[in-house]
Formats: structure tokens, C-alpha cells, sequence
């Protein structure tokens, strides 16, 4: 199913899972580290969970189409003891979004990197920093919070990770805040050697708050990585969060995402996902509406093409009346890319006055690429408002032709009607800078620039693109 | 100009053109005419190129150039302009953009620097202004949601951008109440020059009330069958399509 120079005689499951229990039994007081007896405890039922369950399978509906095995292997090296360290990142690695005035946190293979000091508190009392640092300062924050958005004793990689957790991101914004800059998070995968890294992140938004919190996993080698990633994020009464991830990594990277969402009432979330570049990759994004009145959106966009393969998994839990969700996720699958798009949406008994749209739209841009969409719904309320849909085309040869009768040629028409496609998801994002910046991806990806130089553009973001005019007004 | 020689065309096996001549000169307007079926539209797309069309004999030279061989972008570049009897939405594509794209890969054809956006949208402006189009086209998406007559008037906003050698209107009457017919007449008339020709494809006599042709084909069958003056549309509208069907038998 992917190319993803990973070894073709990848391990079996049970191999690979063994592997890990060896690793993490070795490993154990390394991987402990300074962790409390509360966050000790949660460790060890995630690892006896992951232990009996082990990898997810394909017997396993949300796992039908996308086959985890290639990543099984036996060489993977996993830095238990790196721990977060001082340095230099702009030396590394310079962020493409040029006019972006943010909080910039860079994490180096999972470990977190910083300049100044692993754990800042602003004036205004957020607190953005390490999470292994976290659970020496605030042990209270986090041993309140980490495990409990997660399905940490469902899901074999969340448990994984959970059982083999050090660093990540944690951010937590106190009551009425309304944190002044985007935080942006950027994860760097940087080894010569094939690397299994699995970054924790926690953020907790307080009642009233507002965050906007931009995520870009990039990888510097085009070496073998696999990268098993959770967040929790939790929005408390009347918060307000706008999510980004976006993600533009080599073609033998493996990115396995699972965001957790807890809204509380009157929260109101914006998340978007981009799949830019990636030999392997599955977002899944896991959202409870716990009370009234809470709205999410949940855009999604993937442009793939040779032989990457993505899978989107989404699933709303609506348990509470008067809440919204709308789900629009859009790609564009080239040359012999893959694609699973899965959505649920559960509706409780008592959710009365739910509104829940799902959205799938795909373009296969050859006859040897692949999709496998299922939204659905399950419905217990009986006053809801809900619709499901996903279609898959091609690009449409009426417009093409009508752009090249204007004397549009046809790679440039070609172009437009993606590039007008994507725009639909690329419109929603709401800040200016990073959609400018992401229009300027996407165009780029789209013109197949991207995946020449895959890498490439983290680092020359002076380069003038081939074709100077701007697809987008 | 354009020198159609003894054209036959198929569509999906189905001989529509049967050996068809037409020659248009710099400065003339022709209209052709005819009943449904009778190859208009399939004319129209041999000189704009689509490609579901097989040539089985003849040929279209343009500008001394043989037609066929040119891809549908470059036609374009070199003047030819086609204005659909169906013209195609494309949602998400503004017309700003799509015309800037379209005006600035005709200037580089012609090696000539390309417009930047405030140059684009003046001469947007102006030529509203000049063709008497005052609905905002500038952040509509290409013909999405546009009613029959503002699509066929946002033809004719095109053509006056790309100010074509050569304009093909395809039906371009067709469904148009008076004034929207009037802004297309106008518009014909106001882009018509000396090195310039325009090609009518039309059923009805309506149009050539404001858009005065120099030359009236009438094509049955997949020839052209009778050629004219101005007068021969006014005929064919008084005695109708049986009358040249009649006087073929005749023959």
C-alpha cells in the first residue's frame, strides 16, 4: 500500500510489539524519569493495555484500509534519555511563514528544544513550555489532565505512547486569558539513523480563554522515521481554540497523529488538518462534546501523490443537546497515492437539537489512484439536523477546455480548478499570514514543486517558484 | 484570414460536416444559419478545437497556418476566440482571475510584459465600462450562479479582454431576453475593427437586426448550401428552414 522505503520484510505485529515490551522493560526507569506515582500508575496500565492488545489490524474497521506493517521493524532507535536541551534552533531550521509573530516551541525528535528556558510563564499567567518539565513544576495541571481526554486503554498506539511518554508540548492558559500571539509547535524529525519517536502533547484551556495553536511537523533527512504523536486538548466553558496542523515531511516519514478534543460548554474549536507530503500518514482526530452549545470545525485537506498514503480518521461525540459540528475535508490523490477518509459522528439519546455535517470531497487525478471514504452517522436523538456526503471525480474537462479555449494552457487550467478545490478548505483558515503561507504550499505542491525538493523548502524560502503568477487573488 | 476547404467531420462515428468551404476576411462579419442539427456548433468547435471531433478530410488554414495542427491554448493566443453557446461554471476560479491568467499568458505568447493586478483591473474597468456591464464580476467565482444572459454578456466582457482577431459566437443570442441581446449586439459591434472578423452562429434573424452581417450562410446538412447578403437572413426568417429544404430537392 505504501512505498515508504521501509524494509519490505517488515515484521509481523506481535514481533514488533515484542520488540517494544523488551524496550520499554529495559528501558523502564529512563523512561520514568522524573514522572509522579499518579502519571507512573497511568504509564503502566497504558503499557499492560498495549501489551495485551498490542498494533491495531486490519480486522479493525477504522484500520480496513490503511496496513501499518510496513512501518514494523526491527532497527528503530529511540532516545530515551536525550531529555529537552538548549539550542539554537534558527540554526537548524527556519519557520516558511514569514510575517507570523508567534510563540515558536521546536521539539527535536520528540525532545523539547529551547533558547531560553524549557518552561515559560507569560505575564498574563499561560505557561508554554516542556511537558516533561511540566510534571516537575505543575505536577498537579498535569497529573489532572494527561490521560484523561486520550482513549489511552482503547487505541494500541495512544496506549503506546502513553506507556512510553517523556516530552512534548504543554500549554496551559488560565481563566479569561486570551493568549496574545499564536503558539506555534514545531516537531523536527533529524536523524541519520531510522528513528521511533512518540511526542505527548497536553494543552488545557481555561474557561473563557482563546488560543490559536498552529502545529507543523517537518522532517530535515529523508530518513526512516515513525512518529506515533497524541494530544489532549481540553477547552473549559466558553474557550475558544483555532487549530492548526500542518504537516510537509519526507516521503520515508511516518506520521501517526491522534488530536483529543474535550469540549466543554459554549467552547467553540477551529481545526484544521493539511497533508502536504508523506510517504505514511494518519490524522485522527477525536472530538467529545460534552455539554451544550459547543461548535466545532473540523476542515481537512490532502493533496498525495507516487505512492504516499494518507488516512483521515474523525470521530464527533456529540453527548450533549444544542452542540455543532461540521466536518469538510477535501484531497487531490496523484499518480498511484492512496487515501481513507473516516468519519463518524455519534449523536447520544439525549443530544436533542444537534446539528452534525459531514463533508468528503475527492479528486483522483489518475485511474491508479485509490480512496476509501465512509462518513456515517449514528443517531439515538430524535430532533437533530444532520447530513453526511462524500463524492469522488476528476478534474472537470468542460472547465479545462473553456480555460484553454481563453488560451489557459493545460497544466496551468489544471492547476486553477485543483488550486480552486483546495481553496474551499484553505479559505478557513483564519489567520492571514499562515493562509498566505499555506495558499503558497499548496500552490506549490500542487505545481508538483513541493515533492521535488521535499525538504527544499524549509530552507530556501527565498526561492522564486517556476511559474510567477499567483494562482490565488 | 480563416479558409475552410472542403471540411468533414465526424462525432463518434456520425458524419456532421460533409465537405464544407467558407473563407473570412479581415473586416467582415459572417452569420451562419441554420436548423438544429446541422453541424453550427460542431463548426464552432473545429475552429476552437475540442478534441471528441475526428477530421476525416479537408482542411482550416488561419493566418496561413494550418488550424488543426494548433493545441486550443495557443489558437487562443493567436486570436481566435470562441464564445460558448454553453459557457462553463468553474467554482472556485475568480473571473479576475481567470482573465489575468488568460491576458497574461497571451502577452508572454506575444512577448510582452505582463500586467500587473491594478493594470488588470483598470482595463477590467474599463472595458465594463465600455461594453455597459454593471454587475461585479471581479470576486465572482467564473459563471457560477450566473443567470443565462449574464452569462453570455460575460462572453462578451471576455472577448473585449482578449480582443480577438478573430471571434466565433456560438449561439451567443440564444435565450437572451432584448437587453441582454442588445449589450451582446452592442458589444460585437463596438469590438468590430478593420483586421478583425467575426463569425455568427445563430438560428434566429433576431441578432442580425443589431449586428449587420456582410455575409449570410445557410449550412444544412453539413454544407453550405446557400450564401448571401444581409438580405438572405431576412428571407430565411420570412420562409423558414423548409424553404431551402424544398429548393435542395428541387436541385
Amino acid at each position: 500500500m505504501t512505498e515508504l522505503n521501509h524494509n519490505n520484510n517488515s515484521l509481523k505485529h506481535d514481533v514488533f510489539k515484542n520488540i517494544l515490551v523488551g524496550l520499554y522493560e529495559k528501558n523502564h526507569d529512563k523512561i520514568i524519569g522524573n514522572s509522579s506515582v499518579i502519571i507512573q500508575k497511568l504509564r503502566q496500565k497504558a503499557f499492560e493495555h498495549f501489551k495485551q492488545n498490542g498494533f491495531p489490524d486490519k480486522k479493525m474497521e477504522s484500520w480496513r484500509f490503511t496496513n501499518p506493517e510496513p512501518l514494523f521493524r526491527d532497527d528503530y532507535h529511540i532516545d530515551f534519555e536525550s531529555k529537552f536541551r538548549k539550542i539554537d534552533v534558527s540554526k537548524i531550521f527556519t519557520c516558511d511563514v514569514y510575517d507570523l509573530d508567534t510563540y515558536c516551541i521546536t521539539l527535536i525528535n520528540g525532545w523539547f528544544a529551547y533558547q531560553n528556558s524549557p518552561l515559560s510563564r507569560l505575564k498574563d499567567g499561560t505557561v508554554i513550555g516542556s511537558l516533561y518539565k511540566a510534571m516537575e513544576i505543575y505536577p498537579d495541571i498535569v497529573e489532572k489532565y494527561l490521560g484523561s481526554v486520550a482513549k489511552i486503554n482503547e487505541q494500541g498506539l495512544v496506549s503506546l505512547n502513553t506507556a512510553f511518554m517523556q516530552d512534548g508540548l504543554f500549554i496551559y492558559v488560565p481563566d479569561n486569558v486570551k493568549v496574545e500571539k499564536p503558539v506555534q509547535v514545531i516537531n523536527i524529525v533529524d536523524s541519520d539513523k531510522p528513528v521511533f519517536i512518540q511526542p505527548r502533547n497536553l494543552i488545557i484551556t481555561g474557561k473563557n480563554s482563546n488560543l490559536t495553536l498552529v502545529h507543523c511537523d517537518h522532517s530535515l533527512t529523508h530518513n526512516i522515521s515513525f512518529t506515533n504523536t497524541v494530544s489532549e486538548v481540553v477547552l473549559h466553558e466558553n474557550a475558544f481554540i483555532d487549530h492548526y496542523k500542518v504537516q510537509n515531511k519526507g516521503r520515508n516519514s511516518a506520521l501517526l497523529t491522534s488530536l483529543f478534543f474535550l469540549q466543554e460548554k459554549n467552547s467553540i474549536l477551529a481545526n484544521n488538518v493539511i497533508t502536504l507530503n508523506g510517504g505514511f500518514t494518519r490524522n485522527q482526530v477525536d472530538l467529545s462534546l460534552t455539554d451544550e452549545n459547543c461548535t466545532a470545525d473540523l476542515n481537512g485537506l490532502y493533496l498525495m501523490d507516487r505512492n504516499q498514503h494518507v488516512d483521515n480518521q474523525v470521530f464527533v461525540d456529540h453527548a450533549a443537546s444544542n452542540s455543532r459540528s461540521n466536518q469538510l475535508y477535501k484531497g487531490i490523490l496523484d499518480d498511484q497515492a492512496s487515501g481513507v477518509f473516516y468519519g463518524k459522528v455519534l449523536v447520544g439519546r439525549n443530544s436533542q437539537n444537534t446539528k452534525a455535517f459531514q463533508n468528503n470531497k475527492n479528486i483522483l487525478l489518475t485511474d491508479e489512484t485509490k480512496i476509501n471514504t465512509q462518513p456515517f452517522l449514528e443517531i439515538y436523538a430524535d430532533d437533530v439536523k444532520c447530513s453526511h456526503g462524500a463524492t469522488v471525480g476528476q478534474l472537470d474537462t468542460d472547465a479545462l477546455f473553456y480555460m484553454r479555449s481563453r488560451g489557459i494552457c493545460e497544466r496551468t487550467a489544471k492547476q486553477m480548478l485543483m488550486y480552486a478545490f483546495a481553496g474551499e478548505v484553505v479559505k478557513k483558515i483564519s489567520i492571514e499570514p499562515l493562509r498566505d503561507n499555506i495558499t503558497k504550499l499548496v500552490e506549490k505542491r500542487l505545481k508538483g514543486e513541493l515533492s521535488i525538493c521535499d525538504q527544499c523548502i524549509l530552507n530556501c524560502s527565498s526561492r522564486e517558484p517556476r511559474f510567477i503568477q499567483n494562482i490565488l487573488d | 484570414m480563416l479558409t475552410i476547404k472542403n471540411l468533414s467531420v465526424s462525432v463518434e462515428g456520425k458524419l456532421i460536416l460533409k465537405g464544407l468551404n467558407l473563407e473570412v476576411k479581415e473586416g467582415e462579419v459572417h452569420a451562419i444559419m441554420g436548423p438544429n442539427g446541422s453541424g453550427k456548433s460542431t463548426l464552432a468547435s473545429v475552429i476552437s478545437g475540442r478534441n471528441y471531433l475526428t477530421i476525416e478530410q479537408g482542411e482550416v488554414t488561419y493566418m496561413g497556418k494550418n488550424l488543426l495542427e494548433i493545441p486550443p491554448e495557443v489558437r487562443s493566443k493567436e486570436g481566435i476566440f470562441l464564445g460558448f453557446q454553453y459557457p462553463v461554471e468553474i467554482p472556485g476560479v475568480s473571473i479576475t482571475n481567470f482573465m489575468r491568467t488568460a491576458i497574461n499568458e497571451k502577452r508572454k505568447h506575444l512577448e510582452l510584459k505582463p500586467l500587473s493586478g491594478a493594470e488588470f483591473l483598470k482595463l477590467m474597468e474599463e472595458k465594463q465600462k465600455i461594453l455597459k456591464i454593471q454587475s461585479k464580476l471581479t470576486n465572482r467565482s467564473v459563471n457560477e450562479g450566473f443567470s443565462g444572459g449574464e452569462k453570455k454578456k460575460n462572453e462578451i466582457f471576455q472577448m473585449a479582454l482578449l480582443e480577438p482577431k478573430l471571434a466565433i459566437l456560438d449561439e451567443t443570442d440564444s435565450g437572451l431576453d432584448i437587453d441582454a441581446l442588445k449589450v451582446v449586439a452592442n458589444g460585437v459591434n463596438l469590438l468590430r475593427r478593420k483586421d478583425n472578423a467575426t463569425v455568427v452562429i445563430t438560428h434566429y434573424q433576431r441578432l442580425l437586426d443589431y449586428v449587420i452581417p456582410d455575409f449570410v450562410h445557410v449550412l444544412f446538412d453539413g454544407m453550405i448550401v446557400k450564401s448571401g447578403g444581409k438580405e438572405l437572413a431576412l428571407e430565411l426568417e420570412e420562409k423558414g428552414y423548409n424553404w431551402i429544404k424544398e429548393s435542395l430537392k428541387k436541385t
